[in-house]
């Protein structure tokens, strides 16, 4: 157990798991989708319009937008801001570990509405209604 | 049409849960609401349920209070967490408090209230420096929110900078829960631990307890000296350490392996509901701060502030604030409420020694011989320093100027980051933006708002929603 929980006296419910990128990453109920995230070792999860430069947490508090994710393929999510749910599929555009090439993220940025190519499950929640 | 309820209290952290249950005690019929989960704010952040935390308060000065105190207030007031509150204006006799529900679906509310109590805290004041972006870099409030909220230590080998007595907190913090942490590292002076500011008001305990724990970890703590540039590819690997002079200018410099730096100068008043609102603001040691009375008031009927949006103070002042808000606003309201000069006298004396706090610690300007030409200022639209220097010789005399030149400021975060050194590169005065929009909000549910055909857009606020959001 990490020190932080031993620390409060965590017991925590039996978590899950999300897909970020065709990895599976450890949740504990309630956590914000950016904690969990940062706690896989994941550090950039989105890369900026015109310098193309990672990006991940940096306020941590829902002000500087910094954390934008993409969600079963609901783009431009505060990562910080939500908490992670069984079923969420995270698409970062990194390169996959077996060498496929990354989903198109850059729609995150852009007016696409799913990023994630034929047959890729938009999960619950996904869908912002107004499109 | 009568309001949903007496008072509408916005923020749920000590402040505003104070503010909510003095008021609901004193008669009112109270709501609160908060954009996160649980409450608490940012001071009394707490761990996510599905910890099941025996002693959430072990992170925490005074959370056992502030529990007890959200206790009571669930049993006489309405609690709304996961309520974003994106605008509050006039309608008719009442306030019409605008909000989007849920962290994701996101379903438009909007409730009504005789008064609104506006307790929204602050948030870091970041300082750019080249390198900044890099992933690995936060706020140091950022680290506090990933430890407090999710349990999640920052990083392994982690960095802590900036300036104030809240990097104490978050170097034990970090400590305590298994980062190893190489530095606190404070621009201004030290001063010592023997002569911190705590201690002057009467918080020793709290003082000696984290110079304890920084012992404990082995922590040093520096002043004189600053993080003046982060390294690394496509993440942080190392930083820069520079010690400085007097006015920040570096002096000498050395570098540190690290996967995290948690950084922050300061806090900034979150105001923007009290500026749509129309409320005064006034100059606070260069940040804004809404204007208020002795009641918590500011000068618009029916419309209170406290905690750090009347001027950063901690959460031990924001909690007296909030209890004098609910007060005045029951007594505005017709209840019997006796005077309290005793609260009265415990504010003012925090507010002083909040005002010290303040001056002893400045920001200087020699942070801004920290950057180069390519650095960011702002990081949504990536602006960097030389494009500001290029609206400057154009003759862009204001930070409005730069940003209608540059687009330092336009971006998703509407100017929060790169906002107060923009106003430093022009040399502008306070820097107040009007955002009409608190919050990002969908264009449908806002094209949904019936608006009076009278009501005077505001004119001058770039796009009503960031960008990526408006699909």
């Amino acid at each position: 157990m990490n020190p932080a929980r031993r620390l409060v006296r965590a017991d925590p419910e039996p978590g899950f798991e999300i897909d970020v990128d065709g990895e599976a990453v450890p949740v504990v109920p309630g956590q914000s989708l950016g904690a969990v995230l940062h706690a896989a070792g994941i550090r950039s999860w989105r890369t900026t319009r015109s310098g193309g430069r990672p990006r991940g947490l940096f306020c941590g508090i829902g002000v500087c937008f910094d954390c934008l994710v993409t969600v079963n393929g609901v783009p431009s999510l505060r990562a910080c801001q939500i908490e992670a749910r069984p079923g969420d599929r995270v698409t970062t555009g990194r390169p996959h570990p077996d060498g496929r090439p990354a989903a198109d993220h850059a729609s995150t940025e852009r007016e696409a509405a799913g990023p994630a190519g034929p047959g890729r499950d938009r999960g619950a929640g996904g869908g912002r209604g107004d499109s | 049409m009568t309001p949903d309820y007496d008072l509408a209290v916005v923020g749920g952290g000590p402040a505003g849960v104070a503010g909510a249950l003095t008021a609901s005690l004193a008669g009112l019929g109270v709501v609160l609401l908060d954009s996160a989960a649980r409450l608490g704010g940012q001071y009394f952040r707490r761990p996510a349920d599905g910890f099941r935390a025996g002693r959430p308060g072990a992170l925490h000065h005074g959370l056992d209070r502030f529990a007890r105190q959200c206790d009571r207030l669930a049993a006489r007031a309405d609690v709304l967490t996961g309520h974003r509150v994106w605008s509050v204006e006039r309608e008719g006799s009442a306030l019409a408090v605008r909000c989007a529900e849920g962290d994701r679906e996101e379903r438009p509310r909007t409730i009504t209230a005789r008064g609104v109590l506006v307790a929204t805290g602050a948030y870091d004041r970041p300082l750019p420096f080249p390198g900044w972006d890099l992933p690995g870099v936060i706020t140091a409030g950022g680290a506090q929110a990933l430890l407090k909220g999710d349990l999640v230590v920052a990083g392994s080998r982690v960095v802590v900078a900036g300036t104030g007595p809240f990097l104490l907190p978050v170097a034990a913090g970090l400590a305590a829960a298994g980062a190893h942490v190489l530095g606190a590292y404070e621009a201004g002076g030290r001063l010592g631990l023997a002569a911190h500011p705590f201690l002057a008001a009467g918080r020793a305990a709290e003082a000696l307890g984290y110079g304890l724990r920084l012992a404990r970890h082995r922590v040093p703590y520096r002043g004189r000296r600053a993080v003046v540039e982060a390294h690394g590819d496509d993440r942080l690997t190392h930083v820069t350490i520079a010690r400085l002079d007097r006015d920040w200018r570096p002096v000498s410099t050395r570098t540190v392996e690290c996967d995290t730096l948690a950084c922050g100068y300061g806090f900034i008043p979150r105001i923007d509901l009290l500026v749509q609102l129309g409320c005064a603001v006034r100059d606070d040691h260069g940040d804004p701060a809404v204007v208020v009375d002795a009641g918590m008031r500011t000068g618009v009927p029916g419309v209170y502030a406290a905690g750090e949006t009347t001027g950063v103070g901690g959460a031990l002042l924001a909690e007296v604030e909030g209890r004098i808000a609910g007060r005045a606003a029951a007594a505005d309201l017709g209840r019997r409420v006796p005077p309290d000069p005793v609260l009265s006298r415990r504010r003012d004396r925090m507010a002083a020694f909040a005002r010290a706090l303040r001056q002893a610690y400045p920001v200087r300007p020699g942070w801004q011989g920290w950057l180069r030409e390519d650095t960011l200022v702002c990081r949504c639209e990536e602006v960097p320093l030389s494009a500001v220097r290029e609206a400057l010789e154009l003759g862009a005399a204001d930070a409005r100027s730069v940003k209608l030149l540059t687009r330092a400021g336009m971006g998703w975060c509407q100017g929060r980051m790169c906002g107060y050194t923009v106003a430093c590169l022009t040399r502008d005065a306070l820097p107040v933006t009007r955002r009409a929009i608190a919050e990002p909000v969908r264009l449908g549910d806002l094209a949904a708002w019936p608006r009076p055909a009278d009501d005077p857009a505001s004119p001058d606020d770039g796009p009503a929603s960031p960008e990526g959001r408006s699909r």
